[in-house]
């Protein structure tokens, strides 16, 4: 009952359990919440009775006889706690011993998370494929279940990689490898969010996985690994080399990349940009690594952590002045005309 | 007055303004900066304390205005960082802090029989450097980045992980007045603890053995140490901090190979403990009050004294339970769940000691006794949600949500808070020679209690519904919207419940009636001296034959001395 | 003053309370100690994790003489001590000032060391980890020498005045107690860098 109530609630209960380790930790966490609540409901009583039964009467000033203490009685309430702390302890090493420590399968999905300052970045070494924001993993139970393990580092302060229905949080700290592991009982779309401060930005930092049955995953994991379609005119690298000298923001009028509002306008102007510092479009002269990896944009339902779904008019608005949606995050507004920005957007729009 | 009683000094007039009443207001203000005596820094501490009480309320309300509902934009993500990391350390550090070391200040040497503190120019000394640091602190506010204007305060939080501390994540000047001011603060506490110490054991009056001190000094003397151990790591931390942005050191350089995790573990070590450094002079007010409001002994007195050092040994080695999820190994998640389970040992004697005592009692619901039971029940149950979150597992899950918001302001607001009104109602006519207002402070009372459930009661809930901490603001979709609105109304309650508070007491000191020496008929020391005491407190040395050494006198026919 | 006088209970043996100063002087002790305590944690755990040099094999020698100094010192004062209680004015001034000389001489040595490894190995506070703890822990110790030796320096200017009197013997303990603190983190200080570090 419980547990529905709250999932019908929140899509990020913890109690609507959708992982092994989840689960384990909910039956565990109903466990110690009986107890709890027989602890509370004792003793509030007790002291409930006592304010009740014990109280002054206005006619009465007598003291009440002088009672020092009862040697007895101490150590019963001494050794009832010490067995219930026994027993609270061994159902928790139980299931801490078995969500930590389980071994990886052969057959387990390997991916590397890794924090920056409010995006998310993930690496699955298996396919050489390089990911941002949006979680994808198969699911893990069944007969075609396939385990994922993680990796969790980060770039630069510390995070946390949390998302509820699937299982505890795990930190992602520099110079540090935390590990952890999801098996998702069913496909779908799962929320979460950082769960450590991380600066100004911290509150956006929300993460969405997406469970995929296995023949989805392996059709995503075919699309990323796809390099970027060539567009027509034989991609950007010529005439990219002089503006870089002078990454002054070009004027619309008078632009030598021309000023159509196309793709392959917008990719010059976007190579001729600082974007290029941050992001990477594999393929391409764009190699930055300090922003999320542009290559499959387009294959992102949000935009920026899920700050804003991903459409062409946010998309626009976010390249225009980043920090309207998110203010304090680190990617700067870059001061494009209009146009240019335009032309970046339909650049963007083809990052498939 | 016959035989065996205690001398009462005559004082006329009431208040604190007939000890300063006889000069200009110059010369009464003079009088108090330049003070050495323990009742006068004892009430500039709470003064002090109750004024940073209302501003960090105040940052918490906003807070809560800002998280009312979602997608709200009433403060800037980098306001609302600033908010809470002003509000807790400002509430842990300026406030929790401060008052208690000023109502130890002011009824230590009293209950124990003595004329001051061991170190009276210390305990001035003390004083003004703690004060200092809310001016550091507070300071930031416009020196944050520089006197040019760009006003800032330290946003990083009360714990202020590395390395986003460090100069590469946190630029300009806003960290180093957080770590300045607690070095301040750090060093008034040290100094308060060592006077403490020194005073309980060196300063008894005759016949009060350790184990007729009253458990107020005891917890004391226990706090005392444990601030010692504690502090120190804090300001040795905060020094490696200070290394590292002005000398470019590498302590928390992750660049440079340095951890991350040291910061946590060092923050922790200090951290843990601190918040039993909040609560153990707590348990001994809660001591002293409910033994005379239900008019029966403390239960167990040796076994109170014995908790309470095992607590605060205990306490020593359960930091890493802030760290379920860093990342430690099997054994060590294991270990930390365990130490931290086992202080509901000896806490939980405390608990049923005080049910002992107030089982067959003849129970007076006065003001103090009301906020003394709130903070019974709230205790348990903040106890109980403690002892969830120290299932390292379940932590996993709830760590870093407003679960563990909610745990910690259970302790902090319904367990300290409350029972620091609590003794504040109860030694207020001691402090001032005037009652407090009980009618008002019913009020105070009932709209406490149900700002603080309706606020922190609820608060747990979106901690389960996986709503982290620290956030400026959340999408509509997480269903988190209807319960923080609530918790933001009962935040309100809370205030308003405050300023009656505070109003009773500016009105009581001018108008409340004449208190007398012993208004609650109670039994410890400080009861037999004129309210507000003399300078000197006794009018001559006292003498004591047992833990209560005026009940002795008020039933020569039941004395407690006869069964020791 | 009410005229009522109280009758005392009576206790036969007499009422006596620890000495402040050593109390206090104790609790500072403790302090203290968990401050060394972080710092030298800090320096455990750092070993060997720098990613550049120079590392404390390259560059550290063993101050013996220097150990040897300080650790004596300990003992001078302890002489002092002795010949204050037993009123010993003029023994009392000499062992005072052996011991503030051997502090002094300690002092010198860190300073030379200091200034090897600055200018000689070009190792600052900066340079690295091991530069960062090494400089914090070492001279977190320096320090409280240099307070020791000030504290010290007060008592032998009073005593060459002729004001310092046995009945002060107590106050000269618990300063020597803090002087024995500072040759006991010596100790830990020597093992944790020289030895263990190296
Ligand atoms: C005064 C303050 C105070 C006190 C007294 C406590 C008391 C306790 N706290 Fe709390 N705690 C805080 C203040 C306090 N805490 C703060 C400020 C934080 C957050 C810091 C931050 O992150 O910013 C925190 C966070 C915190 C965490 C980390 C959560 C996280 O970040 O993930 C944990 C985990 O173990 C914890 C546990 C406990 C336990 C087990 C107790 C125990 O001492 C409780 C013991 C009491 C009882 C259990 C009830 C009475 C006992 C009985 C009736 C006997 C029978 C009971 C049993 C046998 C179980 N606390
Ligand atoms: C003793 C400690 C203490 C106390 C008493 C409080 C009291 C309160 N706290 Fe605080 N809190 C902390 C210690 C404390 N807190 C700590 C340590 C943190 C962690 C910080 C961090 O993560 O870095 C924290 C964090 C914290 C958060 C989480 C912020 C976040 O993570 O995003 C919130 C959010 O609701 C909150 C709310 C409140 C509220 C509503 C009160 C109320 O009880 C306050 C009631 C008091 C008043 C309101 C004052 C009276 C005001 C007036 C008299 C003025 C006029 C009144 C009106 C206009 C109505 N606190
Ligand atoms: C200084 C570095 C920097 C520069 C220059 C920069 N960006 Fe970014 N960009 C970032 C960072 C950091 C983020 C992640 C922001 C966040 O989510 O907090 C980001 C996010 C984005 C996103 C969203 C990506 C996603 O996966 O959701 C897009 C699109 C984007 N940038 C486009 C651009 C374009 C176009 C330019 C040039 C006009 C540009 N960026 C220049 C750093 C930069
Ligand atoms: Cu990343 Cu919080
Ligand atoms: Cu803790």
């Amino acid at each position: 009952m419980l547990p529905r109530t709250a999932a019908a609630f929140s899509p990020t209960s913890i109690f609507s359990t959708q992982s092994t380790p989840a689960r384990q930790v909910n039956e565990l966490s109903f466990f110690v919440l009986g107890i709890s609540a027989a602890i509370f409901l004792a003793v509030s009583l007790l002291l409930a009775y006592a304010l009740v039964k014990f109280r002054a009467r206005s006619t009465d000033t007598a003291e009440p006889p002088q009672v020092f203490g009862s040697t007895q009685i101490e150590l019963s309430w001494t050794i009832i706690p010490i067995l219930i702390v026994t027993v609270l302890f061994l159902g928790t090493a139980r299931v801490l011993f078995s969500v930590q420590d389980m071994p990886k399968p052969a057959s387990a999905l390997d991916v590397t998370a890794v924090g920056h300052q409010y995006w998310w970045e993930f690496r699955y070494p298996q396919y050489n494929i390089t990911a941002a924001n949006e979680l994808h993993i198969p699911v893990g139970q069944g007969t075609t279940g396939r385990t994922t393990f993680l990796k969790l580092t980060s770039a630069d302060v510390i995070h946390s990689f949390w998302i509820p229905q699937l299982g505890g949080k795990t930190d992602m700290l520099p110079n540090r490898v935390n590990e952890m592991w999801l098996d998702p009982k069913t496909p779908g779309v799962y929320l979460g969010q950082c769960a450590q401060f991380c600066g100004a930005q911290h509150a956006k930092m929300l993460l969405t996985v997406y469970v995929d049955t296995p023949e989805q995953f392996a059709s995503w994991i075919a699309a990323q690994q796809k390099p970027v379609a060539e567009l027509a005119n034989g991609g950007a690298a010529a005439g990219a080399g002089p503006a870089l000298a002078s990454p002054v923001p070009v004027a619309g009028a008078g632009n030598p990349a021309g000023d159509a509002i196309d793709a392959l306008t917008g990719q010059k102007v976007f190579e001729q940009q600082a974007c290029i510092n941050c992001h990477a479009v594999s393929g391409t002269m764009a190699n930055g690594r300090f922003g999320p990896d542009l290559t499959h944009l387009m294959s992102r339902k949000s935009l920026a952590s899920c700050a804003m779904a991903n459409t062409p008019e946010n998309l626009k608005a976010w390249i225009a002045d980043p920090s309207q949606f998110k203010p304090g995050c680190l990617m700067p507004a870059m001061h494009l005309t209009d146009r240019q920005n335009a032309q970046i957007t339909a650049y963007l729009q083809t990052l498939k | 007055m016959g035989e065996g009683t205690f001398p009462i000094p005559h004082e006329t007039g009431a208040g604190i303004a007939a000890a300063g009443g006889k000069g200009t207001y110059l010369e009464v203000i003079h009088s108090w900066i330049v003070t050495v005596d323990h009742k006068k820094l004892g009430i500039m501490y709470i003064v002090y304390a109750l004024l940073f009480l209302v501003v960090a309320g105040v940052e918490a309300l906003l807070m809560r205005i800002q998280l009312a509902a979602p997608n709200l934009t009433f403060l800037s993500p980098q306001t609302f960082n600033r908010m809470f990391t002003m509000h807790g350390t400002t509430m842990v550090f300026l406030v929790g802090m401060m008052i208690l070391f000023g109502l130890g200040n002011y009824l230590i040497p009293l209950m124990i029989g003595a004329r001051d503190m061991a170190f009276p120019r210390l305990n001035a000394f003390s004083f003004w450097m703690s004060a200092l640091a809310g001016v550091f602190l507070y300071f930031s506010f416009i020196g944050g980045n520089g006197l040019a204007g760009t006003g800032t305060a330290p946003d990083v939080g009360w714990f202020a992980y590395a390395p986003l501390t460090e100069r590469a994540f946190s630029p300009g000047h806003t960290i180093d007045y957080w770590t300045v001011s607690l070095l301040a603060n750090g060093i008034g506490s040290i100094g308060t603890s060592i006077n403490i110490l020194a005073t309980v054991f060196c300063m008894r009056c005759k016949g009060m053995t350790l184990l007729r001190m009253p458990l107020l000094a005891w917890l004391y003397a226990t706090m005392s140490f444990l601030t010692l151990v504690t502090i120190s790591p804090l300001t040795a931390a905060q020094a490696m901090l200070m290394i590292d942005r002005y000398l470019g050191g590498h302590f928390f350089d992750t660049q440079a190979g340095g951890s991350a995790i040291l910061w946590a573990h060092f923050f922790w070590i200090f951290g843990h403990p601190e918040v039993y450094v909040l609560v153990l002079p707590v348990f001994g007010m809660v001591s002293e009050i409910i033994p005379v409001f239900s008019r029966k002994a403390i239960f167990g007195y040796p076994a109170m004294v014995a908790a309470s050092v095992c607590i605060a040994f205990i306490s020593l080695g359960v930091w890493a339970h802030h760290m379920f999820t860093i990342g430690m190994t099997s054994v060590g998640n294991a270990f930390f769940t365990l130490s931290t389970m086992l202080v509901s040992v000896p806490t939980g004697i405390k608990i049923f000691n005080w049910l002992a005592t107030l089982w067959g009692g003849k129970i007076r619901f006065q003001s103090p006794m009301l906020f003394a039971i709130g903070f019974l029940f709230q205790f348990l149950i903040a106890g109980l949600t403690g002892i969830m979150l120290s299932v390292s597992a379940w932590d996993w899950q709830l760590h870093n949500s407003y679960f563990v918001v909610a745990h910690f302001h259970y302790v902090l607001v319904g367990g300290i808070v409350f029972m620091l009104f609590s003794a504040l109602y109860y030694w207020y006519p001691k402090m001032t020679g005037r009652m407090m207002s009980e009618g008002l402070a019913k009020w105070h009372f009932w709209l406490m209690l149900s700002g603080f459930h309706m606020t922190f009661d609820l608060m747990h809930i979106p901690g389960l519904l996986g709503m982290p901490r620290w956030i400026y603001t959340y999408e509509a979709n997480r269903g988190w919207g209807t319960l923080n609105m609530l918790v933001s109304i009962g935040g309100f309650i809370q205030g308003v419940a405050v300023l009656i508070f505070v109003y009773n007491m500016v009105r009581s000191y001018f108008k409340g009636a004449i208190a007398g020496p012993d208004p609650w008929d109670a039994w410890t020391l400080e009861w037999s001296t004129a309210s507000p005491p003399p300078a000197y407190n006794f009018a001559v040395d006292p003498e004591v034959g047992s833990r209560r050494p005026l009940w002795d006198i008020k039933h020569p026919e039941d004395m407690d001395s006869a069964f020791e | 003053m009410s005229t009522a006088t109280l009758q005392p209970v009576e206790t036969e043996q007499e009422w006596r309370l620890p000495s402040r100063g050593v109390i206090a002087m104790t609790s500072l002790i403790i302090a203290e100690s968990a401050i060394f305590t972080i710092f030298v944690v800090a320096y455990l755990y750092y070993i060997g994790r720098d990613v550049s040099g120079p590392t404390p094999k390259q560059v550290l020698e063993l101050p013996i003489f220097n150990t040897v100094c300080l650790l004596s010192s300990s003992l001078f004062i302890v002489l002092a001590e002795r010949a204050i209680e037993h009123g010993k004015m003029v023994a009392f001034r000499i062992w005072w000032l052996v011991t503030m000389a051997l502090g002094i001489i300690f002092l010198y040595g860190t300073g030379a060391e200091w200034y090897k490894l600055i200018v000689k190995d070009h190792l600052t506070i900066s340079t690295n980890l091991f530069g960062t703890t090494f400089y914090s822990l070492v001279g977190l110790h320096a320090s409280h020498v240099i307070v020791g030796l000030l504290m010290m320096l007060v008592v032998a200017v009073f005593s060459l005045l002729g004001k310092v009197k046995p009945q002060h013997a107590e106050r000269v303990k618990v300063l020597a107690l803090y002087w024995h603190f500072v040759d006991a983190v010596w100790v830990v200080v020597f093992t944790v860098v020289y030895v263990v570090g190296r």
